[in-house]
């Protein structure tokens, strides 16, 4: 019974980190097609700006919390700039291309933006300067940090701003529109390049937020984390149903819960043949099996077939 | 218009530039064998990426299903041969017994995809083929225990060289007063597997079957309506794809002697699909090419960037290994940017492409 709350607890926290970045993932896809390979990258490069502006903040004196905000703050608005940039430079002269161009345009800037960040920040592991004392509660045989909470509160505040803004503000009602049809969007009125460039700079800033918690939870950075966290994340959009943003986060969550589970149970359901070692593959199992019964996802709709 | 031409056969048109081209061939491994044995293997990577991305070009470029985990069935094709001709199980099978083997294994891993991924369109399918070729080397990475299957991350070493009676692949020898050394008589080997692979690819092109392909990849429904039977023609072609995978992958384990699953991650995968892309999908050329350019070009910048470096700073300033890799996305970037549609795309895709921006 505690193995199974703890590991509900783990995978909370671990889910809501995977949907933030499946919201980028997401968004993107959801108004232009376009799988942002690249975002992953992102994501780290949000957590290594944050580590050098904490490490460089850290004797000033000034209070943890502060060095902390002003950490994430920075890291936010340098991935703002740097999804602004890369859909400028790589993927707006693309927009009339052919569907796989983009795509390996996307797959060489993830190289570029790997390679840039291991010339600044090195090959080893970062570690994450621990600005919050840890403080360690106990529920019914479970255990879970103050960062947890503190990840999990923060991821659900964002979403719920997202929500907010897609739903109910203008340019949420302009993105909404380009995502059901550009071309009628446009006839309305709406600024495509405009609503394209945010959709980027969102999801860039949700990402930045996303690496900063990965960042302080395990308490090290690499400038290959990315790799991996934007592949579960995106088969976690996948999973809820990719250009859907509720199912983003459902699926963040879910991907986050599934894998905890399996890690924790996967020695006793298997008499220890397979152990925890083969935690990543639940992730990908459990699609393919939700992708044979519903083919657009949990949440997807079943639209028509698209040329 | 285009006055329809007397058709010959292809090598009647073209006998010239066979005749140059095969030359060419001829010469590659000898004068690449001046600079040092360790060109003959680039060389021979290059055509070993020809003929993968040949197979991806099945299923990519004809019949239009995005595939990200293509090198599942390249290391399904290498462990099969590393099993069944090393000393890790004892077992030492012939070649020619284990290169259908191992692509007929690859053929149903490509089936096995295949089959529950019918239902599903470009991304979706996508995201689950990625799945898929990271759960084949997360098992590879794994089943060393309980049972020692694949040894784990150590891979498996002392592989047996393709041998043909007494005439090991491996060795120097000397055919006709010429010697030869390993790395060359795999490349007539590798030369003549490529050859095969463009044939087969040339032949589907304008068949029945490739047509089917075409037909599906530019919009399945009406290819459905039209009676095609889209079940059967998209799992052919996984199929097809996932056998050229898993012979590739043999000779493969054969020529290094030493498989591991560092060598089927996702980035190879990737790569594989951006020669597809970066040379012209669909166009057999334009792949060849695309293979060519993406394997020369991280280790001519391997050779180069050194001393560029040397020569303009006077010392190391940037990791060469990070400033290759980094140029390599940067040319991907830009040849995607000026040349859409590939470096050397067909004539019928550049014309849709300028239909399409009227």
């Amino acid at each position: 019974m505690d193995t199974l709350l703890q590991q509900l607890i783990n995978g909370l926290t671990l889910g809501a980190v995977y949907a933030l970045v499946a919201l980028g993932y997401t968004m993107v896809y959801g108004i232009i097609g376009l799988i942002n390979f690249a975002h992953g990258e992102v994501v780290m490069i949000g957590t290594m700006v944050a580590f050098t502006v904490i490490v460089s903040l850290a004797g000033s004196g000034m209070p943890p919390l502060l060095i902390l905000g002003i950490g994430l703050l920075v890291a936010v608005l340098a991935c703002m700039i740097l999804g602004w940039a890369l859909e400028r430079v790589a993927y707006r002269p693309l927009r009339h291309a052919p569907r796989l161009t983009p795509l390996i345009t996307a797959i060489g800037m993830s190289i570029v933006l790997q390679n840039v960040a291991m010339i600044i920040w090195g090959r080893n592991y970062i570690t994450f300067p621990p600005m919050i004392n840890k403080e360690i509660f106990e529920v019914g045989g479970a255990s879970f940090t103050n960062v947890q909470v503190a990840i999990v509160c923060l991821a659900a505040l964002v979403m719920l701003g997202l929500t907010y803004l897609v739903q109910r503000t203008r340019i949420g009602m302009a993105m909404r529109a380009t995502a059901q049809n550009p071309h009628v969007a446009l006839l309305m009125g709406v600024d495509i390049n405009r609503v394209i460039a945010m959709a980027f700079i969102i999801g860039s800033a949700l990402g930045a937020l996303a690496g900063c918690m990965v960042g302080s939870y395990y308490e090290i950075a690499h400038y290959q984390m990315g790799f991996m966290l934007g592949l579960k994340a995106f088969t976690a959009a996948v999973l809820g149903g990719i250009g859907n943003m509720a199912g983003a986060m459902a699926g963040g969550l879910l991907l986050g819960i599934i894998e905890a589970l399996g890690a924790g149970y996967i020695g006793d359901l298997t008499g220890d043949f397979l152990g925890s070692h083969y935690q990543d593959i639940f992730a990908f199992v459990v699609l393919i099996i939700v992708l044979m019964f519903r083919p657009s996802g949990l949440f997807g709709e079943r639209t028509g077939d698209r040329a | 218009m285009n006055l329809p031409r007397k058709k010959f056969p292809f090598w009647q048109q073209h006998w010239l530039g066979l005749l140059l081209l095969a030359t060419a061939l001829l010469a590659v491994p000898f004068v690449a064998a001046l600079g040092g044995q360790a060109w003959v293997r680039i060389a021979n990577f290059a055509i070993l990426y020809v003929f993968l991305a040949l197979g991806l070009n099945i299923v990519v470029g004809y019949a239009g299903l995005l595939d990200l985990g293509y090198v599942a069935f390249y290391a399904v094709g290498a462990y099969a041969y590393a099993l069944l001709a090393s000393p890790h199980f004892g077992i030492h099978l012939p070649f020619w017994v284990i290169l259908p083997f191992g692509a007929a294994l690859a053929c149903l891993f490509g089936v096995l995809l295949g089959a529950p991924t019918l239902k599903l369109r470009g991304d979706y399918l996508a995201i689950v083929t990625l799945g898929f070729g990271e759960i084949i080397r997360i098992f590879m990475n794994n089943l060393n225990a309980p049972i020692n299957v694949t040894n784990g991350a150590q891979g498996i070493t002392l592989i047996d060289p393709i041998r043909i009676g007494d005439f090991s692949f491996s060795q120097t020898s000397t055919i006709l007063g010429v010697t030869l050394s390993g790395p060359q008589k795999y490349y007539f080997l590798l030369v003549a597997l490529a050859i095969l692979v463009i044939v087969v690819n040339m032949r589907l092109q304008d068949s029945r079957i490739g047509r089917a392909w075409q037909a599906i990849r530019e919009d399945e429904v009406a290819a459905k309506a039209c009676g095609i039977n889209t079940r059967n023609i998209k799992l052919l072609a996984f199929a097809m794809g996932a056998s050229f995978g898993g012979i590739a992958g043999g000779v493969f384990a054969a020529m290094q002697g030493f498989v591991s699953p560092e060598s089927f991650s996702l980035m190879e995968s990737i790569t594989i699909l951006a020669m597809v892309v970066l040379g012209g999908m669909g166009h057999i050329p334009g792949v060849i090419l695309g293979a060519v350019l993406l394997t020369a070009l991280p280790e001519a910048l391997r050779y180069g960037i050194e001393p560029i470096q040397q020569a303009a700073f006077g010392r190391m300033i940037i990791d060469p290994e990070s400033l290759r890799m980094l140029v390599f996305g940067l040319a991907l970037v830009l040849v995607m940017r000026f040349r859409p549609a590939g470096l050397w795309p067909s004539s019928l895709r550049r014309r849709e492409l300028a239909e399409a921006t009227d």
